[in-house]
């Protein structure tokens, strides 16, 4: 009986997941061992052609540039979300719920509008631009719009949010009063950040990598809209491969790279993660 | 130490907002161009509601989040219920296939879901888009109600029990109960999950059904950027208030 009522609530979800994420997945992945005709249509047998090409030159390039922006974005993000989850935590209660109130307000907004702002905002004749030129910092002919740094501004603003969330949880649960400790005994404010709070925080600062860097390197949009040209990402060629060139078992080759790029570093943090458990109980 | 901390994070709350702050004043700028300031303008806003696409677009989301929002909240209340109650092999399975989609990049569902809908010939449609967005949907509402059936006592469910009642009973009067304000928190996200959704929508959306988010990505590459600000603007303004509700909720819950 027992038995029987656990399958039948474990049956719903378990199977809708089922049939619309693990079998579309292994979809993709066996697609990537398969060749299709300039017209898209895929042919029958196996082959390992669509794979080799992952390294010939242009894809190799391409990951190198989609894990580089990637991390270039998590390493800003975490650098901002550190010290504003500090400052978070450290400020009084009610306080505390207004600011990530206000922190969550944007995320729940529209992506795309969001992504859409940051147009308005770097546009040629639009108020940063003027204001910069005025300080003198970049000169009349200065775009800030469609190159690399632009994809990382949009991106870093996108992401870190995500990051502050980890982050806070830890933090608020942080015993301030071990500083003072820290200082009677003869440390530096400074000190004591480092070699107290840092440690304690540190497996919620790889959470918070995680959760900027997988949407980062999955990246679509953000290219598209504010990147350049040649500002492609590894998201970006897998829509172009599906809808322009209409080669399927190209694009699935590619979803197959950008998983391992995704799930490498997830592995890495989950299986430090579960060697360190007993040291980080209570703040993880 | 605490000076460059405060700093940094007031900056990123500026960084956070300055660009929101300037989509609405740019959407009641008269330019053409969405470049200097030419005068206050309320042109844009009329021209929206002189925009059918738009519109039709909007009622093609909203059908598609009412429905998935709904049809996930029922999975992830039986999923969470599941997870929550047995601790046999198969939920270590079911845990896991809860928690991959959500670290799996959203455009890799898309393109696993459109290779799906072709490889078993289903017609891209709004129906595609539904069962795309309740699948995505179902891991955060599965989270939330989890976490909340955490922090309820088990001696009450116990004393329930002790007096006679059925575990159909517990589940109507004692644990429905308790879940409701949850269950109206993760509906609401999993709606505005729904009605935000871009990147998965892309992929499986048929001709002829457009969602916003299509409708306003593909505004965004062809041209029109005044009348997307103002749309931006009223956008922001609906998400600002359902944010507001969803955190109201969640705080009565707490307490």
């Amino acid at each position: 009986m027992r038995r029987i009522k656990e399958a039948m609530l474990t049956f719903p979800s378990f199977c809708w997941l089922f049939f619309f994420f693990i079998v579309p997945a292994c979809l993709v992945y066996i697609l990537a061992f398969k060749t299709a005709d300039y017209t898209g249509k895929i042919l029958p047998g196996w082959s390992l052609e669509t794979f080799y090409s992952l390294f010939d030159s242009r894809s190799i390039s391409l990951t190198i540039r989609t894990m580089w922006l990637s991390i270039l974005t998590t390493g800003i993000s975490i650098f901002i979300a550190v010290p504003l989850s500090y400052y978070m935590a450290s400020c009084k209660k009610e306080l505390q719920q207004k600011l990530l109130l206000s922190l969550m307000i944007p995320l729940w907004s529209s992506f795309l509008v969001r992504i859409f702002a940051w147009k308005v905002v770097l546009h040629p004749e639009g108020l940063v631009k003027t204001v910069l030129v005025f300080i003198g910092i970049i000169d009349e002919q200065t775009i800030l719009l469609y190159n690399d740094i632009a994809i990382v501004i949009v991106m870093v603003y996108s992401y870190f949010p995500f990051a502050v969330l980890p982050l806070y949880s830890t933090a608020s649960k942080f015993d301030f009063q071990l500083f003072e400790a820290a200082m009677d005994l003869g440390a530096t404010k400074r000190k004591s950040f480092f070699s107290i709070y840092l440690p304690v925080i540190f497996p919620s600062i790889l959470t918070a990598s995680l959760m900027v860097l997988i949407p980062a390197a999955g990246a679509y949009v953000i290219p598209e809209i504010v990147g350049g040209n040649g500002a492609e990402m590894l998201g970006n060629t897998i829509v172009r491969r599906v809808f322009l060139d209409n080669n399927l078992p190209e694009a699935s080759t590619l979803s197959l790279l950008l998983s391992v790029v995704v799930l490498i570093p997830a592995i890495v943090i989950a299986t430090w993660k579960a060697s360190h458990t007993s040291q980080i109980k209570g703040y993880s | 130490m605490s000076r460059t901390v405060r700093w940094i994070s007031y900056s990123a709350f500026f960084f956070l907002y300055l660009p929101v702050i300037v989509l609405i004043i740019s959407s009641f700028n008269a330019s053409r161009f969405g470049g200097a300031w030419e005068g206050f303008s309320l042109t844009w806003y009329q021209r929206l509601f002189h925009e059918p696409t738009i519109w039709n677009a909007l009622t093609n989301s909203l059908i598609v989040a009412v429905y998935s929002s709904v049809l996930a909240t029922i999975l992830g209340l039986t999923s969470a219920l599941s997870l929550h109650k047995y601790r046999s092999y198969l939920q270590k399975i079911h845990l896991g296939i809860i928690l991959a989609p959500l670290v799996m990049p959203e455009i890799l569902m898309g393109i696993s879901l459109l290779f799906l809908f072709l490889a078993i010939s289903v017609k891209l449609s709004l129906f595609t888009v539904f069962l795309a967005h309740t699948t995505f949907c179902i891991s955060y509402i599965t989270l939330l109600i989890k976490t909340r059936l955490e922090s309820l006592e088990n001696s009450i469910v116990e004393a329930a029990r002790d007096l006679g009642a059925s575990s159909w009973q517990v589940f109507w009067k004692i644990t429905l109960p308790f879940l409701t304000p949850t269950l109206v928190a993760g509906w609401l996200l999993a709606f505005t999950l729904s009605l935000d959704d871009f990147v998965i929508t892309f992929f499986v959306v048929g001709p002829g059904a457009t969602t916003l988010p299509v409708y306003i990505y593909s505004m965004m590459k062809f041209g029109a950027p005044p009348l997307i600000n103002a749309l931006s603007t009223l956008i922001l303004l609906f998400t600002a208030i359902i944010t507001v509700i969803y955190y109201h909720i969640a705080e009565g819950d707490r307490s």
